[in-house]
C-alpha cells in the first residue's frame, strides 16, 4: 500500500506536474500569439454581429 | 408554388418514433410486473410520455404539409426556437417551485412542526426536492434553452433535427418529474445531487447523448468559421456532465421491476467518486455553463465585445483542466488517504487564478459602460451575479484548507457558501440571461416593466444578504460550540444546546429565503406580462413561428 502511495506521489509531483506546466504553455502560445491576435479580435465580435 | 411535394418520413422521425413504441410498450410491461409502487408510478408516467411523444412525431408529420422547415429564409438563418422558449418557460416554473421549496425547508429547520409528521413532506425527502429542482430543473433548464439559443446565432446555423431538440428538452424535464416525485415517495441512491434512482439516470443518459449530439450537429453546419468561447464551456459542461454521470452511477439494479439498485464503487472509493462527482457537479454545471451564459449575455447587454478574448481562452483551459480534481476537499479528515485530500485542496486553491481571471473579463467587459448599471437593472443583475462568483469562488478555496475545514465542515457556514454562490452566482445570471431571452425570443421590444426588475433586484438582493451572513454566524458558532472543551476536558456543550443557539439564524435565513422567492415571483408576473403584453419590435416576420413542432 505504501509503495503505491509514494509511486503515485512520485509520478504525480514529477510528470503530472511537467505535464500541466506544457499545457498551460501551450495554451498561454496559442492564447498570445501575435499572429491570432485579430482573428481572436474577430472572434469577440460574434455576438454583437449576428442577425 | 402551387404545389408542395409531399414527403416520406425522414429516418430521424422513424427512429424516434419506433424507439419511443418500445420504450412505451417496456414501461407498460415494467408497470404490470412490478412489485413496487413507486416504480409502477413511474413506469405509467414513462409510458404516456413515450406513447405522447409518438403521437406529436406523428402529429407534426401530417399536419406538415409535406414540407421540412428551411434552413434559411431570405438569406437569413432560420432558427429553432420553439425548444428554447419550452426550456425558458420551464425554467421559470421549476424556478419558483424549487425555490418555494427551498423556502420551506428553511421553515422546516426553524419550526420543525412544519413537516407535519407525513413521510412526503418531511425534511428529509424535501430536501433532495430542493437541490434537484433549483440545480436541475431551473439551472438544467436555463441551460439548455440558452445552449439552444446561443449554439445557433454564434454558429448561424439552425439546430439540426425535426425531433431531435423537442427529445432533448422534453426528455430532460421527463427526466426531472420523476427524480421529483421519486424522492417525495423515498425512491433514492442518496447520493447527494445523484439522487435519482437507475432508471431514471439510464434515461438522463439516453438524454444527454442526445443533447450532446443536437450540440455537436449546430457547431457542424456552422457558417461562422469560429466558435465563440461560449459555445466552448457548454461543450465541457455537455461532455463532463456525462462521464460524471456515468461514473457515478455505475449501479447495479436488484430487478428491472424495482427502483433499488446498488453501486458498485464500495466504502472510501464510493464515497471519493461521490465527491469526485458532486464537486465537479459544481464545476461544470454550475460553474462551466452558467459562465457560458456570461460570456454571450454580458456582452450582448451591454454591447460591448468580451474585455479581453486571449484571457477567456486561457481562463477555459486552466479552469477545466483544474476543477477535475478539486473533490477529495469534501472528504478532509475521513478515511481518505492525505494525499488524496490534499491533492484536492491544492487544486482548489489553483483555482483561484482561473476564477478570478474569468470574473475581471466579466466585469472588465462594461470598462466604459459603468454608467448603463444605473440605468439598465438587468445588466445590474449580471453584473452582481459576476461579483457573487468571484466572492463565492475566493470563499472556497479558503474553506478547502484542512485547518478551516476543521471549523467550516459540516456547518452551516458550507449552506451558506452554497447558497452565495447559487443564489448569487447561477440565480443572477439565470434571471439576467432569461430577462434578456423573453423579449429576443417572442419578438418583444422591451420587458413589460423595467421597475419590477428593479424590485426583484433589490428584494432579492437583501434576501442573499439575509442568508448568507445569518449562516456565517450560524455556521462559525456552531463549529466553534462543537469543539469547545472545559477545562476537565469534557465537551463544553451538549448537540440540543448548538440546535437552540441557532434558532434566531434560521429564522433570518428563511426571512431571506422569503425575499428571493418574493423576487422570483415578480420576476414570474413581469415575464408572463412581456409574453402577453409586451410592445412588439419592428414588423419582423418571426421565424421560429412557422416551425413550432410539437408546441
Amino acid at each position: 500500500m505504501n509503495e503505491t502511495y509514494t509511486a503515485f506521489a512520485g509520478f504525480a509531483q514529477t510528470w503530472g506536474l511537467l505535464y500541466f506546466m506544457i499545457m498551460f504553455g501551450a495554451v498561454l502560445a496559442y492564447a498570445l500569439w501575435p499572429k491570432n491576435r485579430k482573428g481572436f479580435e474577430d472572434a469577440a465580435q460574434i455576438p454583437l454581429r449576428e442577425d | 408554388m402551387a404545389q408542395t411535394k409531399a414527403r416520406l418520413i425522414t429516418l430521424e422521425e422513424g427512429l424516434f418514433a419506433a424507439f419511443l413504441v418500445v420504450l412505451a410498450f417496456a414501461c407498460l410491461i415494467v408497470a404490470g410486473k412490478t412489485y413496487d409502487q413507486v416504480m409502477a408510478f413511474h413506469a405509467t408516467i414513462g409510458a404516456l410520455v413515450a406513447a405522447g411523444g409518438v403521437f406529436a412525431i406523428f402529429k407534426t408529420f401530417f399536419d406538415s404539409d409535406g414540407t421540412l422547415a428551411p434552413q434559411e429564409i431570405n438569406g437569413k438563418p432560420n432558427y429553432n426556437m420553439g425548444p428554447v422558449k419550452f426550456g425558458t418557460v420551464a425554467a421559470m416554473f421549476w424556478g419558483v417551485a424549487g425555490f418555494t421549496v427551498g423556502l420551506i425547508i428553511a421553515s422546516q429547520l426553524a419550526w420543525p412542526a412544519l413537516n407535519f409528521d407525513l413521510p412526503w413532506t418531511n425534511f428529509g425527502r424535501l430536501r433532495p426536492l430542493h437541490t434537484s429542482a433549483v440545480i436541475f430543473a431551473f439551472g438544467g433548464n436555463v441551460l439548455l434553452a440558452t445552449s439552444m439559443y446561443v449554439v445557433q446565432r454564434t454558429c448561424r446555423a439552425r439546430m439540426p433535427g425535426r425531433v431531435l431538440p423537442w427529445f432533448v428538452i422534453i426528455g430532460y424535464n421527463a427526466f426531472i418529474v420523476i427524480a421529483g416525485t421519486g424522492y417525495l415517495l423515498g425512491a433514492t441512491q442518496g447520493k447527494e445531487y445523484a439522487e435519482p434512482e437507475w432508471y431514471a439516470d439510464l434515461w438522463l443518459t439516453i438524454v444527454w447523448v442526445a443533447y450532446l449530439f443536437l450540440f455537436l450537429g449546430t457547431l457542424w453546419k456552422r457558417k461562422e468559421p469560429h466558435i465563440y468561447v461560449a459555445n466552448w464551456f457548454y461543450l465541457a459542461f455537455i461532455v463532463t456532465i456525462a462521464m460524471l454521470h456515468l461514473v457515478n452511477n455505475a449501479t447495479i439494479p436488484v430487478s428491472v421491476f424495482g427502483t433499488k439498485s446498488y453501486i458498485v464503487w464500495s466504502g472510501v472509493q464510493d464515497a471519493m467518486v461521490q465527491w469526485w462527482y458532486g464537486h465537479n457537479a459544481v464545476g461544470f454545471f454550475l460553474t462551466a455553463g452558467f459562465l457560458a451564459i456570461m460570456y454571450y449575455f454580458v456582452p450582448k447587454r451591454a454591447g460591448r465585445p468580451v474585455y479581453s478574448y486571449r484571457l477567456s481562452i486561457v481562463h477555459f483551459w486552466a479552469l477545466i483542466f483544474i476543477y477535475i480534481w478539486a473533490g477529495p476537499h469534501h472528504l478532509h479528515y475521513t478515511a481518505l488517504p492525505q494525499w488524496a485530500s490534499t491533492l484536492g485542496a491544492t487544486f482548489s486553491i489553483i483555482l483561484w487564478m482561473p476564477s478570478w481571471g474569468g470574473m475581471i473579463n466579466g466585469l472588465m467587459t462594461l470598462s466604459g459602460a459603468w454608467d448603463k448599471l444605473r440605468t439598465d437593472p438587468v445588466l445590474r443583475m449580471l453584473v452582481v451575479s459576476v461579483a457573487f462568483y468571484g466572492m463565492s469562488t475566493f470563499e472556497g478555496p479558503l474553506m478547502s484548507v484542512r485547518a478551516v475545514n476543521s471549523l467550516s465542515h459540516y456547518t452551516d457556514w458550507t449552506i451558506g457558501h452554497v447558497h452565495s454562490g447559487a443564489l448569487g452566482w447561477v440565480g443572477y445570471i439565470s434571471f439576467g440571461a432569461l430577462y434578456c431571452l423573453v423579449p429576443w425570443l417572442w419578438n418583444k421590444k422591451s420587458l413589460y416593466s423595467l421597475k419590477l426588475v428593479d424590485w426583484h433586484f433589490w428584494l432579492s438582493t437583501l434576501g442573499i444578504v439575509l442568508y448568507i451572513t445569518a449562516m456565517w454566524v450560524s455556521g462559525i458558532m456552531q463549529g466553534l460550540m462543537w469543539r469547545a472543551y472545559d477545562k476537565l476536558g469534557f465537551l463544553e456543550y451538549s448537540f440540543i444546546e448548538t440546535v437552540e443557539a441557532m434558532f434566531p439564524y434560521y429564522a433570518i435565513r428563511a426571512a431571506g429565503g422569503f425575499l428571493f422567492v418574493l423576487g422570483s415571483l415578480i420576476m414570474a408576473y413581469n415575464l408572463w406580462m412581456t409574453v402577453r403584453h409586451g410592445e412588439a419590435a419592428e414588423a419582423e416576420a418571426n421565424p421560429s413561428g412557422a416551425l413550432a413542432a410539437a408546441e
